[in-house]
């Protein structure tokens, strides 16, 4: 199957989209996004690497009741349970980056990089 | 090709390109608005995968992200994009990327292809456990929170933590009050 890798690799051109964004841009706000489309990018890549053709939702109804069959066919849970963890935490340091910005554009008046370093005090 | 591939992949291209126009575009609102757009594909692709809890968490999320970047970009005036560009600076990035690209892209081919997880190999490993003994162990219908909630309740608690300190250091780093007393504080001093 000579398709097997390309979610994996279109997941890493997206990680290396953020990636450009963060090194090589000089507005605060552009970095904070790169930033973003990273943890999207690592998230997207766990959440591939746990699927199976065909798998069902981790989630057990009632008809479910052959416990050996549903755990043929559910996706892996792990990834999911970590990858919950990692978008919420996101949000967080999402927060954080963003109120260093408004503090920064309060103090300078610019959100570009450079011209933050020249300004000094 | 199936339907389903095709579709995944067609929302893989989607984010690609959205992700591309939030790197290139001047206007920063345009570029938060790319960044939403890119958060929703990934809501519709956790639906695909069998992920409806990360769905709807990316969903809530991703509002509160887009809302809380277009409250910091509207009405601050920015002029970054005007500021001549280092060509040999970004030059040289995309040819390390590229290099990373390449070395990437061979370390994927060398992965289990998609759709045939660890889980589903020779050595099952603990997500096979808890896919069978998940209901005997916690209780728990829903896998995704019987992992979250009851096996790795501590990584859990640690995550609380973590959000708990970031909303603290971000309320510490924008309050007003704690700044004028310092500047009352140094105006007494001299």
């Amino acid at each position: 199957m000579t398709l097997g890798a390309l979610p994996y690799i279109l997941a890493l051109v997206l990680m290396l989209i953020g990636l450009y964004v963060v090194v090589a841009k000089k507005n605060i706000i552009k970095i904070i996004l790169g930033v973003c489309i990273l943890e999207y990018a690592v998230n997207l890549f766990l959440l591939l690497l746990g699927y199976r053709h065909g798998g069902a939702a981790p989630i057990r109804t009632a008809e479910q009741a052959d416990t050996s069959a549903f755990a043929a066919g559910a996706v892996d849970p792990i990834p999911q349970a970590l990858i919950l963890t990692s978008i919420v935490i996101g949000l967080g340091c999402l927060a954080l980056m963003v109120s260093l910005a408004v503090r920064l554009h309060e103090k300078f008046g610019t959100f570009d990089m450079t011209r933050i370093r020249e300004l000094k005090g | 090709m199936d339907p389903f591939m095709l579709l995944l992949l067609a929302l893989l291209a989607f984010m690609i390109i959205g992700s591309l126009i939030a790197a290139e575009t001047e206007d920063l609102l345009s570029s938060v608005v790319c960044v939403g757009a890119i958060g929703a594909g990934l809501a519709i692709i956790d639906l695909f995968l069998g992920a409806p809890d990360l769905a709807i968490t990316q969903v809530v999320v991703e509002i509160l992200c887009v809302a809380i970047l277009i409250r910091v970009v509207l009405n601050r005036k920015d002029e970054t994009h005007r500021t001549h560009k280092d060509t040999f600076a970004v030059g040289s990035v995309l040819l390390f990327l590229g290099v990373l690209l390449v070395l990437g892209g061979w370390a994927m081919t060398t992965l289990h292809p998609f759709g045939e997880p660890l889980l589903a190999g020779d050595q099952p490993g603990v997500a096979q456990q808890y896919l069978t003994n998940g209901l005997q162990d916690t209780g728990a219908a829903n896998y995704v929170m019987a992992v979250l909630l009851d096996y790795r309740a501590y990584d859990t608690l640690g995550e609380a933590t973590v959000i708990f300190v970031s909303i603290i250091g971000a309320y510490v780093i924008l309050r007003q009050r704690g700044k004028l007393r310092h500047d009352t504080g140094n105006e007494s001093d001299s």
